[in-house]
């Protein structure tokens, strides 16, 4: 038994234990985003995170680089409690950890040239000494992303999506990061140009040994990005595997139903393939089910599934799944 | 031209007036739709699969739009021609639409049946009575538990994919004989888009529809598509079958499109092909073929000359300079053909 959620070759960078996120939505009404996740991301490693709107991906993401306090569990990054570090060393933390956005139009200050915008970073963490020294840093980062230097002095809006992005990414590079957070980062971003984001960013992990954790609804580009991925279903894991493990040999019956449900681009593929589509709607995260929380989905749901927890295990090495009673 | 054909859609040219000068969203689009089948238009952003559908209903800001030319027969009228009162008779009755977001096509002040019946009562002048009965139907058919409470209930009520079965439920309401459905699943997640792309694709096998589908998304496409035309740039740069269009695309542009997403079973050791570039301003659209920029295989004429189109079947053409008996002999990149 190997320690929770990874392979075993004990390169942990990120250690993630219980971790929980519930935000008060009402009078003693709380919505459970993130209700108890364990896994390890290893040094140099992309893990993809999958799951539906409301699944609480996103609140993960953001909970890891202390965007977000946690309400329970901890989260280790290189030896060090990540929300217990104040001070100093939290401000180095957040040096090495950075984040890139879905929505660049939100994300980009438009009231800024981008050469704000990306030294940002260099300045709060006091990283350039002089001017001159600013703008080459900044002309080397818009070079690494593939933009032209005559871009630092124009705004956000003067970019199209797939530029956007691309300073995005710069920004997130300013301050050398250990590990990145990626939120749906090409989402928003037509197929041609997503190609184009995607290679960027396999390429600068493997220039600058980056550990990225890859957050996406898109199943598909997960798969080719991510070396393992992680499924999500209402603030819980269900599944994490090797990427084509998962893929070729699902377990879980909700990772059975998702994968089944992305439409392929291949017209043979779809006309013969069977297609578990599932019945309903999400159930609301303030409410969960008890126990197997997908089981008022699940196609092969058994009465058990309402009582036991199901228990996260190994079911075979560096693959781990929510072991619920109808499937073992 | 094709007896089949219930809608002719010949040389349509749209242009938007802005602060910036003419924007020329489409340039020249020609396409045909066949009775029962589901046509799919797709393209990226911008170009112009969405205003050519809504020029159809006629569904674009009148301040700052310009038809500049072409036509779009349907029962023998030209659509664009038509007066904003026929128009009003046909839209939602015998052509609807079902758009993107469910939240913002539905009015969130209105009981979910009277959305529904305010066609019927309008185009096929039922009763209050019997409208709702339609209405409690046309929810079953959708599948929405329990209709006869659910019309009683506002949209916040609801959730996204069954936000968005009301709207085809109400798209669906009077018969429609054609059925324009722009990026209907893209708000929604996966699991959801299944079930409502499954639904749409029963729906047209049980009520005999023509489809209309827009989407960037070429997995829905082949799940749903019997024909596909690819956009570019305001124009239709390809169109065939859909075995055609993603197992022998003759166009570089549709070639690019293929190879830029991930299938399951890509080799993740090998990087994606992007198309390098981004498309065109269309404030000033290159003269020549709107890909020349963007294309490895361009040659000189590309940025001269728009090609005509080359036929390769009955269905299948494309507008490539790579087809005249002149040009070099190109192999598209080794993906194309699907996985196996």
């Amino acid at each position: 038994m190997t320690e929770q959620g990874t392979n075993g070759n004990g390169r942990a960078l990120l250690e993630i234990k219980e971790l929980k996120k519930h935000f008060r939505v009402g009078r003693g009404v709380t919505l459970k985003a993130v209700d108890g996740i364990s896994l390890e991301i290893e040094r140099g490693e992309t893990l993809g995170l999958v799951g539906e709107s409301g699944c609480g991906k996103t609140t993960a993401g953001r909970v890891l680089v202390r965007l977000y306090e946690p309400s329970g569990g901890e989260v280790i990054f290189g030896g060090k409690d990540v929300h217990g570090t104040e001070g100093e060393e939290g401000r180095a933390l957040n040096r090495k950890m950075q984040m890139i956005f879905q929505d660049q139009q939100a994300s980009l200050n438009p009231r800024m040239i981008v050469r704000d915008i990306i030294a940002e970073g260099l300045d709060i963490h006091n990283l350039v000494g002089s001017k001159k020294e600013r703008l080459d840093r900044v002309q080397e980062l818009l070079d690494v992303v593939g933009l032209d230097k005559e871009h630092a002095n124009r705004y956000p809006h003067e970019f199209s999506g797939g530029q956007r992005q691309r300073i995005g990414v710069a920004r997130a590079l300013a301050v050398n990061p250990e590990f990145i957070v990626a939120d749906e980062p090409v989402s928003a971003l037509d197929v041609s140009i997503q190609a184009q984001v995607i290679n960027l960013m396999r390429r600068l992990q493997e220039e600058r040994d980056l550990t990225y954790l890859f957050i996406s609804h898109d199943l598909s580009v997960v798969k080719y990005i991510s070396d393992r991925v992680g499924v999500m279903y209402l603030g819980q894991l269900v599944e994490l595997a090797d990427s084509d493990e998962l893929y070729e040999n699902p377990l879980h019956p909700y990772t059975r139903a998702l994968l089944s449900a992305v439409p392929v681009p291949d017209p043979d593929y779809e006309t013969e393939r069977e297609r578990t589509v599932l019945q309903g709607d999400l159930p609301s995260p303030v409410n969960p089910p008890s126990g197997c929380r997908f089981r008022t989905r699940c196609p092969q749901a058994v009465e058990a599934a309402a009582q036991v927890e199901p228990e996260w295990r190994e079911i075979k090495l560096g693959h781990w799944v929510q072991a619920c009673p109808c499937f073992t | 031209m094709n007896g089949d054909s219930i809608l002719e859609v010949r040389d349509l040219r749209i242009s938007f007036s802005t602060y910036a000068g003419e924007v020329q969203a489409v340039r020249g689009v020609s396409f045909d739709l066949r009775r029962g089948e589901t046509l799919a238009i797709v393209g990226e952003s911008g170009s112009g699969k969405t205003v050519t559908a809504k020029s159809l209903l006629r569904l674009l800001p009148e301040a700052n739009t310009t038809i500049k030319g072409g036509e779009a027969l349907f029962e023998g009228q030209d659509l664009l021609k038509l007066s904003e009162q026929q128009m009003q008779k046909l839209r939602g009755s015998k052509i609807a639409m079902v758009f993107q977001d469910p939240m913002t096509s539905l009015d969130p002040t209105m009981k979910i049946g009277r959305q529904i019946t305010e066609s019927l009562k309008e185009h096929l002048g039922l009763s209050g009575q019997r409208a709702r009965e339609r209405a409690v139907e046309l929810l079953t058919l959708v599948g929405i538990p329990n209709p006869e409470d659910r019309v009683k209930q506002y949209p916040h009520q609801f959730s996204g994919g069954m936000r968005q079965r009301v709207v085809i439920a109400i798209a669906l309401a009077c018969d429609p004989q054609i059925l324009i459905a722009d990026e209907p699943t893209t708000a929604l997640d996966v699991t959801i888009q299944a079930q409502i792309l499954e639904l749409l694709r029963d729906l047209q096998e049980q009520l005999g529809m023509s489809v209309i589908l827009i989407t960037h998304d070429l997995g829905v496409v082949a799940h749903t598509a019997h024909r596909v035309a690819v956009m570019y740039a305001g124009k239709v740069i390809e169109t065939g079958t859909l075995r055609e269009i993603f197992y022998n695309p003759q166009m570089p542009y549709t070639w690019g499109l293929l190879a830029s997403i991930p299938l399951p079973t890509a080799d993740r050791s090998q990087d994606l092909i992007p198309i390098p570039g981004s498309p065109p301003d269309m404030h000033d659209p290159p003269k020549g073929c709107p890909f020349t920029p963007r294309c490895p295989y361009a040659m000189r004429v590309c940025a001269e000359e728009m090609p005509g189109y080359t036929t390769f079947s009955a269905e299948h053409k494309a507008a490539c300079w790579l087809h005249h008996p002149m040009a070099p002999n190109v192999e598209p990149p080794v993906r194309i053909g699907g996985t196996r």
